[in-house]
């Protein structure tokens, strides 16, 4: 479980988060959702750890975040799996290079091992032949692939989505959101992802969080999207004519 | 301004510190560290070699030239491009052009992985990225430039060589001569402290500026550029307080 505790973020005069609370419950897709500018990279970053808040605390179960140091912060980014919102693939490594860095990194196991390691990784995405390739021959989908693979490699507890589906088709996008919820329930993860993809939205949104202007404007999950009469997230979500349309359709029909 | 400066030898400082601290895993450092002697050493090879070979030929007919029609003797010569090579040009001149190919690539390549969030993924994994990154550069550093250092002079002594002895302004036994005469141990120590002091600023001065890139091409564009700038300001800084620390 994550708790972020009124979370402010001060950016010289400008406050991008003004007492953000949330709670992520593992075994759950989290979605932060919200308009560009509304602090949702700001929120993931603290919430990784990556930024620290000017006030507000993040809880990693029951331990204080900020609070340690960094050898304990050291210890919890074992646990950590990201996805990147252009995957972060090492240009210079292949793939199963990429995959195994963490293994190669921070285990004492042999090459056979992390190698078999990085293989079920690679399976589990639909990357098998993979190995051998260098990020740049690669499609933008099979990259995020690469990058999901290199994110539960350690079996981490947590993993975070900054923009999963940014630069891909509908459908690659689709499986990429499904990839990540099979994962997440597999593994019983706490999920966060930061999208403003409303197929994400719709499909695997157990639990949604709208940012909006640095406050959390709505919570619920994706069965409550429709009918919630929340006029900031209505009108974020339904932002078109034909979608509010389709909304009234939907209502109507019950 | 003042606050600025000081604002960036904190931080310069501090990343120092963070990156001379103990490595996550020795094997993935050594690995990284042999990629990055073969980048600076064999890569600097052709360029350090070249620009070796004209500085001792430029030395060797520049002071042909001047000691022409006077009562120092020519062969004089070999012990002037000798001593030239090994106090001032292998040293720093070398290092002057490596903080131009090595710097600048140490700051884009750095740059470009925090723009690319390289950095950040690697941060997130748990991994010390400024001991990862910037360590195994230094270690490279401190072992080939050196070397590179000790290459450089005996080029740049067999470009006066090329430069006088075929054209007939000297003879070899002349040209031998002058290299064998007042020769003093203590200028190739102080060859020796330029180079490793050299070292290390051409690599943690880009490092610091590529690492803390923020903004766009137009910014790593920049960064590689004070890299080399802040680089070459510092080597002859350094070169004249080594000089009046060493000749006093």
């Amino acid at each position: 479980m994550i708790r972020a505790e009124n979370i402010i973020k001060q950016f010289d005069d400008h406050e991008v988060l003004k007492g953000v609370s949330m709670e992520f419950n593992p075994g759950k897709t989290n979605l932060i959702i919200g308009r560009s500018g509304a602090g949702k990279t700001v929120f993931l970053k603290i919430l990784v750890g990556l930024l620290e808040p000017s006030s507000g605390k993040v809880w990693y179960d029951n331990v204080d975040f900020f609070s340690l140091n960094k050898k304990q912060v050291r210890a919890i980014r074992l646990e950590v799996g990201m996805l990147f919102q252009g995957s972060a693939l090492f240009d210079s490594m292949k793939v199963q290079e990429n995959v195994r860095f963490p293994l190669d990194m921070f285990t004492n196991h042999t090459l056979a091992e992390k190698n078999k390691q990085v293989d079920l990784c690679l399976e589990r995405v639909g990357l098998s032949g993979a190995h051998q390739k260098y990020p740049s021959e690669l499609s933008g989908g099979m990259q995020k692939r690469v990058g999901i693979a290199r994110a539960i490699v350690m079996e981490p507890k947590y993993l975070f989505c900054d923009e999963p589906n940014s630069g891909l088709d509908p459908r690659t996008a689709l499986v990429i959101d499904e990839l990540i919820q099979d994962i997440t329930y597999e593994h019983n993860m706490t999920t966060i992802i930061n999208t403003h993809d409303m197929n994400s939205v719709m499909e695997i949104g157990d639990n949604i969080a709208y940012l909006h202007e640095g406050f959390l404007a709505w919570q619920g999950s994706k069965d409550e999207v429709l009918t919630s009469d929340n006029e900031l997230l209505q009108g974020f979500i339904f932002a078109s004519p034909f979608l509010q349309r389709l909304r009234s359709a939907a209502l109507k029909q019950g | 301004m003042i606050s600025n400066l000081l604002y960036h030898i904190g931080r310069y400082i501090l990343l120092l510190r963070q990156t001379f601290s103990r490595p996550e895993n020795l094997g993935m450092y050594w690995k990284e560290t042999m990629r990055q002697m073969e980048d600076i050493g064999i890569g600097s090879l052709i360029i350090v070699a070249l620009i070796s070979v004209f500085m001792g030929a430029v030395a060797a007919v520049q002071f042909s030239y001047q000691l022409d029609g006077t009562l120092v003797p020519q062969w004089y010569i070999g012990y002037i491009v000798r001593d030239l090579a090994i106090i001032e040009s292998a040293p720093t001149i070398t290092c002057l052009v490596l903080a131009g190919k090595v710097g600048s690539n140490m700051a884009a390549e750095l740059g470009t992985m925090r723009q690319k969030e390289h950095i950040d993924a690697m941060e997130l994994m748990g991994v010390n990225t400024a001991a990862y990154l910037i360590l195994p550069k230094i270690i490279a550093a401190l072992f080939m430039i050196p070397l590179l250092v000790t290459l450089s002079a005996y080029v740049a002594i067999g470009g006066g060589y090329l430069a006088t002895v075929p054209v007939g302004t000297l003879s070899s036994d002349d040209y031998e001569r002058g290299l064998r005469a007042f020769f003093l141990p203590h200028n190739v120590t102080m060859m020796y402290v330029k180079a490793v002091v050299f070292a290390f600023i051409l690599t943690t001065v880009p490092c610091f500026q590529g690492y803390f890139v923020k903004g766009g091409n137009i910014e790593l564009g920049k960064a590689s550029t004070n890299a080399v700038v802040f680089s070459n300001i510092l080597i002859l800084l350094s070169d004249y307080m080594i000089a009046v620390l060493l000749t006093g």
